[in-house]
């Protein structure tokens, strides 16, 4: 079977997790982005194992597995902390870091 | 010991100023005389002890206080060397300075700030000896800017009156034009013969390593530091002003002592002028014009200090033509003479002041002879030694002066220095009809003079007559006791007694026709100068060189600073890095749109940047 339906799809699969990134504002919708993002990658070093026959791919991914699990306890602690500083879920409404937020 | 004359006046300069300063308020007479006076009693025995040393055969004494630097092979002490120069010169300083500081405990016994004065003064006493006895340059350098602080803080002394200030900035600011000249000497004589050590000694004895050219601009640059100093031509316009200062201090730092300094180095630097005669005959050129000059300013100026003041300039235009013709000890002994006589003159002229309540034009004494007989008979003296007439003292070491100018074949020079010797009688006598002959003016009521300031003056005035005795010459049947003594490399001349002896009728002569033309013009009636005829208007004004000075430097340097303040500064450079500030504002504006603070942008602009750094691997470095 050629790998070359893997690449694409873990292309696809990095591209919607890149444009909704980039043009949701919904923090869970950020946040399944990010992880989308890391599972084409998980997905492209397993497809890679298998072409090399090597298996340092395929344990990479089951780490990066691993730390997209211990990685989620984080990202919704923090979610549910902003929510609870700004009563939203909006990622517009937290910009202390813009130009010029120090001065106000 | 040698280190103690050194040491002790700036310690008891530190202590009388803590002392002032802890409260300027309180009286203490008596503390401040006996420590401001007995400070340079102490170093005169000192210095008669050192000289008394090297008469008994040491050749030289050495003294070493610390080593000051000490880089590589860049190494300088405080260590001082008295040789016979040095001896001779610190014994007169101190034994002057002494009666000086007497002099000065009854002058200045009512002014406010005595403590502060007899700080300074010892200050002054220590910065001489240090500068007299230093054994390398660069001390040397250092007790020369010390002096130069001093004169600058006693000239100031009366600090009320904006002129004083005035004078002691301009004494100060003209003095470090000189400097430029001294250091700058130093600096090229430490690079050619630094390596081999840095002592008078050691230059000394490898001065011939370098280049005839080198040595000349280095003995011109020391000269230029001396001219500074010793108010010749063209820097002397600051000792006619620092006649403001107190009289104690005009008659130690602006008669005998510091003003001496520039010939003193001259002679220290004996060895090295000895080898550029071309820059002897410059300073003998600038020595004789200074001396003439002066001479012609003195005869038509009305303030007693500022005749005594053009006197001494024009003295000392004689030490450096002595100096210059290669006739060292001849210079150095009119240095020796001339301090004895000008400091009684400064010292009875600041004793008329003093009994005429401050009143210093000449014009507006006269008569004082039955009124002040001590004042004038030393006076008296004191002029008689200026004048050259014999035996005393100014006539032995004038008369040595120009018959080393005669017998040196430069007979311009000479004819200048005999020239200016009856003028300087005309003048000195002058003053001395006007003041104490002439006809009475208003009725005086004359303050009476204190002991302290009356002793001094008969002391140097026994001096200024008999000090001349050590210096006789052979034709007049002595040794040149004073020439031998200080041992300096002196150019020989032979002229037979029958030349000798004419030229020295030829001097007192003219000294003694100056003498009739004064007693003639103002024995019986003194009028002051008027200003009616175009050569005396010039002259009165001193030839203008004050305002050409003005007009030279002082002006285009004001109008530089102020072109630089005023246009350069604010539009051209300001203005270039308020441009650079403009750009940097805009430019930050427009980045700082770029920083929102929101998330999705910041993975956008993350994306941009992976995306061209992709591109680029993929592209242009080709990896595949």
């Amino acid at each position: 079977m050629s790998p070359n339906m893997f690449y694409l799809l873990a292309s696809i699969l990095f591209s919607i997790g890149l444009i909704g990134l980039v043009s949701r504002k919904n923090l869970f919708v950020l946040y399944m982005s990010i992880e989308l993002m890391l599972s084409s990658v998980s997905l492209i070093l397993a497809t890679l194992s298998k072409v090399l026959g090597n298996a340092d791919g395929s344990v990479m991914g089951l780490l990066i597995i691993g730390i997209i699990a211990a990685e989620a306890a984080v990202f919704l602690a923090m979610i549910v902390n902003l929510y609870r500083a700004k009563r939203t879920l909006d990622s517009d409404a937290f910009n202390s870091l813009r130009e010029g937020a120090f001065n106000d | 010991m040698i280190n103690w004359i050194v040491i002790l006046p700036f310690i008891s300069a530190l202590v009388m100023g803590i002392v002032y300063l802890a409260d300027t308020k309180a009286k203490r007479y008596f503390f401040y005389t006996a420590v401001g006076v007995g400070t340079p009693l102490v170093m005169t025995i000192l210095s008669f002890v050192l000289i008394s040393q090297l008469m008994n055969g040491a050749v030289t004494i050495h003294g070493t206080l610390f080593q000051w630097i000490d880089i590589g092979d860049f190494n300088i002490s405080l260590a001082f060397m008295a040789d016979r120069l040095s001896a001779v010169m610190i014994s007169f300083i101190t034994f002057i300075g002494m009666l000086i500081h007497i002099y000065a405990a009854g002058y200045m016994k009512d002014e406010e700030g005595y403590g502060k004065f007899f700080a300074y003064f010892n200050l002054f006493m220590g910065s001489m000896a240090l500068l007299v006895l230093s054994d390398n340059p660069i001390m040397m350098f250092v007790g020369w800017e010390l002096v130069g602080l001093c004169s600058y803080l006693l000239i100031g002394f009366y600090h009320q009156d904006r002129a004083n200030i005035k004078a002691a900035n301009k004494a100060f600011i003209l003095n470090r034009v000189g400097d430029f000249g001294f250091i700058m000497a130093i600096a090229m004589l430490f690079v050619s013969l630094g390596n081999t050590g840095f002592t008078f000694e050691s230059i000394q004895a490898n001065i011939h390593t370098l280049s005839p050219e080198m040595m000349t601009l280095i003995g011109f640059l020391l000269f230029v530091g001396a001219m500074g100093k010793s108010a010749q031509i063209p820097l002397y316009v600051w000792l006619p002003d620092a006649m403001a200062g107190p009289t104690p201090v005009s008659a130690l730092i602006h008669a005998a002592t510091m003003v001496t300094a520039g010939v003193y180095m001259v002679a220290r630097y004996s060895f090295l002028y000895v080898e550029v005669p071309d820059v002897g005959i410059f300073i003998a050129t600038i020595g004789a014009a200074s001396a003439l000059f002066a001479a012609i300013i003195a005869s038509y100026q009305t303030d007693i200090k500022k005749i005594l003041a053009y006197s001494t300039m024009s003295q000392l235009g004689y030490m450096f033509i002595a100096v210059g013709l290669g006739a060292y000890s001849a210079g150095i002994f009119h240095v020796f003479t001339h301090a004895f006589f000008k400091a009684l003159l400064f010292m009875g002229a600041g004793a008329v002041i003093i009994a005429l309540h401050h009143e210093q034009n000449i014009f507006k004494m006269g008569a004082l002879k039955k009124h002040l007989k001590l004042v004038y008979i030393t006076m008296f003296i004191a002029t008689l030694a200026i004048s050259g007439i014999p035996p005393f003292s100014g006539f032995f070491s004038k008369d040595a002066i120009l018959v080393a100018a005669f017998s040196s074949e430069h007979y311009v020079i000479w004819g200048i220095g005999t020239l200016t010797a009856g003028l300087t009688a005309f003048y000195m006598f002058r003053m001395l009809f006007t003041v104490f002959y002439s006809q009475e003016k208003a009725d005086h009521t004359l303050q009476k003079l204190p002991s302290s300031m009356t002793y001094p003056l008969v002391i140097l005035a026994i001096g200024s007559a008999t000090v001349g005795l050590l210096g006789i010459n052979e034709a007049y049947g002595g040794t040149s006791w004073i020439n031998t003594f200080l041992a300096l490399p002196d150019l020989k001349f032979h002229l037979s007694f029958a030349v000798e002896y004419m030229l020295t009728a030829l001097n007192v002569t003219l000294a003694l026709l100056g003498m009739g033309l004064a007693y003639k013009l103002f024995a019986s009636h003194a009028t002051e100068p008027e200003t009616h005829t175009l050569w005396k208007n010039v002259v009165i004004n001193k030839f203008y060189i004050d305002e050409i000075y003005e007009f030279l430097i002082v002006k285009p340097l004001l109008l530089i600073s102020w072109l630089i303040a005023k246009v350069i500064d604010p539009r051209i450079f300001d203005g270039f890095i308020n441009l650079n500030v403009w750009l940097y504002k805009k430019a930050g504006f427009v980045f700082g749109k770029l920083q929102n603070g929101k998330v999705r942008y910041y993975a956008l602009y993350i994306l941009t940047g992976v995306s061209a750094i992709s591109y680029y691997m993929l592209m242009e470095l080709g990896v595949r």
